[in-house]
């Protein structure tokens, strides 16, 4: 390694980490919950109604940040699977096993809600078409990581094959996100691309974006606060842990 | 070659490895991967497929009809080029209507009617609201009027 460290890589030991998260979570737990008020304000109270789809349009105000951070976050944990696989930083393998369930549950709520939007819109909950199926299979894939990570004893194993997995799977998030636009589908394009303007009213494009900072928010606080308990799981015996929680016992926090 | 670069090739030949067979497979099922095929090309099969397909285009203007006292209708799906006649006795979905999306699944018969078993409506991406679709209307109306008023 290099002779001078740099300053966030000391983000990788788990103690710095843990205090790192202690600081963050409130302000972010914050700013998550004031997008989140604001949003449902936009969204139900300010937005009108779609032209064409009365009011059930609202529903993708959870539903297009749940299915775009079920896509983020897998790409997230197979980033962290390669680099615990390729650097063996223990870190790494925390924070994508932290990360798994938030991931699992948005992709669930992204299908949940597409199957309540898809009978009045469509006229049907479900349909085998390509960016549906593909979102089925991530479902999957997250189950698996999970599953995967709980079947094998040996941690270090577990690790490594849960790692292996989320980076082979990967490979399903781009086919998601391009699905709608390789084949003939019945789930409708992209509204908000990289690139283009978006296609919808301003007022509705803002309660997106401020539904969508609430859920990122959840989606960093949850699975940081996760990462903490992962860490006094299996840092438990060490001496900063009960340094730690001695300070915070006895009501002292800036010892 | 230090161990950590030996272990970066190879997770990345096994990404690329992955990739390239899920692109494979993938393109060899190009056609089973489509949700619908288009009308022009059902006009292009050259014998009649013995199974359920599903269609898609757009609902062409003017063609929806109600046959009988019945919840039978029948409408004529376009993708531009060309269209198909489908025939439907069921509750259609709130969105149909005449010049938007929709995917019939059903079977052609020997006359070339597509007889749907259901009917999907297919929305686009376009989010507005009520105000601002009438007035997207209205000026399309104008030009058009101002166009005629040129001739």
């Amino acid at each position: 390694m290099s002779e001078q460290p740099i300053r966030w890589l000391k983000f990788s030991s788990p103690k710095h980490f843990y205090f790192l998260v202690e600081r963050l979570a409130p302000w972010l737990t914050g700013v998550g919950l004031l997008a989140l008020l604001l949003g449902l304000y936009v969204g139900f109270i300010l937005a009108p109604e779609d032209y064409q789809q009365g009011n059930s349009y609202r529903i993708m105000f959870l539903h297009v940040p749940a299915a775009w951070l079920s896509m983020l976050i897998y790409l997230l944990m197979a980033l962290y699977g390669l680099i615990h696989l390729v650097w063996r930083v223990r870190m790494a393998d925390i924070m994508a096993r932290a990360l798994a369930p938030t991931g699992m549950l948005f992709c669930a709520i992204a299908l949940w809600t597409g199957a309540l939007w898809g009978k009045p819109t469509w006229g049907a909950y479900w349909v085998w078409d390509a960016r549906i199926t593909t979102q089925l299979i991530l479902l999957f894939l997250y189950a698996g990581y999970i599953a995967l990570h709980h079947a094998i004893d040996d941690r270090h194993k577990a690790a490594q094959a849960a790692s292996l997995l989320a980076l082979v799977g990967s490979v399903n998030v781009p086919i998601i996100y391009f699905s709608v636009q390789w084949w003939n589908t019945l789930h409708q394009g992209a509204s908000i691309a990289p690139g283009s303007s978006p296609t919808m009213a301003t007022v509705m494009f803002v309660a997106l974006m401020l539904m969508t900072l609430a859920c990122w928010m959840y989606a960093i606080v949850v699975p940081l606060r996760r990462a903490q308990t992962l860490i006094l799981l299996s840092e438990g015996r060490s001496q900063w842990v009960r340094d730690g929680l001695l300070v915070k016992q006895g009501g002292d926090r800036h010892a | 070659m230090k161990k950590s670069h030996r272990r970066l090739l190879f997770v990345l030949v096994l990404l690329g490895a992955t990739a390239g067979a899920v692109a494979l497979v993938t393109a060899a099922l190009q056609d089973n991967l489509a949700f619908f095929i288009t009308p022009s090309e059902i006009l292009a099969l050259e014998e009649l497929p013995e199974r359920n397909l599903r269609i898609g285009g757009v609902v062409e203007e003017g063609s929806v009809q109600r046959i009988g006292e019945g919840i039978t209708v029948a409408f004529r799906v376009t993708d531009g080029a060309a269209s198909v006649d489908v025939q439907y006795e069921g509750i259609l979905p709130d969105l149909f209507r005449e010049g938007q999306g929709v995917v019939a699944q059903g079977r052609l018969s020997a006359e070339g009617t597509f007889q749907a078993n259901t009917v999907l409506a297919k929305h686009d991406e376009t989010y507005m609201a009520p105000e601002a679709a009438e007035a997207m209307a209205r000026a399309k109306q104008q030009v058009q009027e101002a166009q005629q008023g040129d001739y």
